[in-house]
């Protein structure tokens, strides 16, 4: 009972903290409420049984990736409240944001209908970092290797567009 | 009943044990600090109040707690506030992992010597060491204030740079102990300390642990000579105090954490479990100190060569050549 008091209470904090973060108008402020949501998202992940995936969403989603976006909103000192002429009455910008709403509920309406004990993979209650990593790596192998391919690919852009123009040039129609 | 009651009473004994001898030690640490940079560089340090000057860190703790709190007319209210209570708080709880002592047993019952001993002791503490980043970028950032930005923006350029040197050091200390439970590696350590079997990763971890304290030779967050204190420039009185235990309880833990993955934890001759990790711990500490005093500060370009160019590439091909020996061991 209690379970399922934290876990609304949790999804509330991160449903919340989302809305704040998309409406603040100062990045920083934006950021941090990014943060909290991220972080009532790892606790309902160790709630859920998942205390691996919990610690890797504080790790690599609140502390890496969110602080690389503070560094990056320092360097660029944005004044707050700038750009506000972007929110104007445009309904066409619109139609994006509620294409992929509805997307996302259909996709949450679906896995909320289907009985969880029949999918496969490790027990849903309790994964230790053992299963976890054996059914990662053995069971979905193929589609973790396409998935670092994809990062590799992207690194490897970065680098090319990263490169000072005239090295770009000196090495002909190559790329 | 009575025996949850017990148990209760137990764990209540432990934390306030654990938050005591934390806070007294960094309170501690921060004389000794003083003092053997004091001898080392031929002064007296601190020592006029009490009997060696014993009674300094009280009578700073007064002197902070009674100084005004001062809040910059620009700044950003709220996450000024927050900021040095989020550093000090991230430090704190990242010693609920560390086992400090073999199992102990009392009225019966056996009691842990750690708080809570996560299967996933590892990434709980390297989460909140990235968390840990967010009282100092914020600080710097809430102050409104060019040195305290260029401090914080230094500070996280470094701390995101060595934290991958960090992780990836200790790939092969989990790959050892086959746990990511700081108990179960410092069970595995019971022979011999992962000192001696993986001396490069303990190399690049050391480093990675200096940088991560921002002290000597890696303090550019708050390089005094060119920004005045850095992300910290703007605080006073207890706010300050706050960064500054933070800072001192971070390195007990990263002392602490040094001594659990590779100096054995609590196993030592002849001397109890407790005694041996206190003593490896303070060890750390004191080497600590003697680094701030011997070195002198690193150019940020130096800094960002020798984390990204040289600990990075050492770090990985280390994970790859352990685990081929471990393969090749079976």
């Amino acid at each position: 009972m209690s379970a399922t008091l934290m876990f609304y209470i949790l999804g509330a904090i991160a449903v919340i903290a989302t809305l704040l973060a998309i409406t603040r108008r100062n990045p920083v402020h934006a950021v941090i409420y990014l943060v909290n949501s991220f972080f009532a998202l790892a606790l309902l992940f160790y709630l859920l049984g998942a205390p691996l995936v919990a610690a890797w969403e504080v790790i690599i989603y609140a502390g890496a990736i969110m602080v690389l976006f503070l560094f990056i909103i320092m360097m660029l000192e944005l004044a707050p409240g700038g750009e506000t002429d972007r929110y104007g009455p445009n309904w066409v910008k619109w139609v994006p944001i509620l294409l992929l709403a509805g997307a996302l509920g259909a996709c949450t309406l679906l896995l909320t209908s289907l009985d969880p004990t029949t999918a496969d993979g490790v027990p849903r209650w309790y994964a230790s970092p053992r299963d976890f990593g054996y059914a990662l790596f053995k069971e979905y192998a193929l589609a973790v290797e396409i998935v670092s391919f994809q990062l590799l690919f992207a690194a490897v852009g970065a680098f090319y567009v990263g490169k000072p123009e005239s090295k770009r040039k000196g090495r002909g129609g190559e790329a | 009943m009575p025996e949850q009651l017990l148990t209760y009473a137990l764990i209540l004994a432990k934390l306030g044990l654990i938050f005591f001898v934390i806070l007294t030690l960094a309170a501690y640490l921060v004389l000794a600090e003083r003092k053997i940079l004091a001898r080392m560089q031929l002064r007296y340090g601190p020592n006029r109040v009490g009997p060696f000057g014993m009674l300094q860190p009280l009578s700073d703790l007064i002197k902070l707690l009674t100084k005004e709190d001062f809040l910059p007319a620009t700044a950003d209210k709220w996450l000024f506030l927050i900021a040095p209570g989020l550093s000090a708080v991230t430090a704190l709880l990242t010693f609920a992992v560390v086992p400090f002592g073999p199992p102990l047993e009392i009225f019966g019952q056996t009691l842990p010597l750690v708080v809570i001993d996560l299967n996933i002791g590892v990434l709980y503490f390297l989460g909140l060491s990235s968390l840990a980043v967010y009282g100092m970028a914020l600080g710097g950032w809430a102050s409104n204030s060019k040195y305290a930005l260029l401090g914080s923006i230094r500070g996280l350029a470094q701390l995101i740079s060595y934290e991958l040197a960090l992780g990836l050091s200790l790939v092969p200390v989990v790959m050892m102990a086959r746990s990511f439970s700081l108990t179960e590696i410092v069970m595995a350590q019971a022979q011999i300390p992962y000192l001696l079997l993986n001396p490069p990763a303990f190399l690049i971890f050391l480093i990675s642990v200096v940088a991560e304290s921002k002290r000597i030779p890696f303090d550019l967050p708050e390089a005094e000579n060119e920004l005045v204190a850095g992300f910290h420039t703007e605080y006073s009185g207890m706010r300050f105090g706050l960064f500054f235990v933070g800072e001192y309880i971070n390195l007990i833990i990263l002392g602490a954490m040094i001594t659990v993955f590779f100096l054995g934890g609590w196993h030592g001759p002849y001397l109890p479990g407790v005694v041996w990790f206190s003593l490896k711990v303070l060890a750390i500490c004191f080497f600590f100190i003697w680094v701030r005093a011997s070195l002198p500060r690193l150019r940020y370009d130096q800094l960002m060569h020798f984390g990204w160019k040289l600990l990075l590439p050492l770090a990985l091909l280390n994970v790859l050549v352990t685990g081929a020996v471990l393969l090749w061991i079976g």
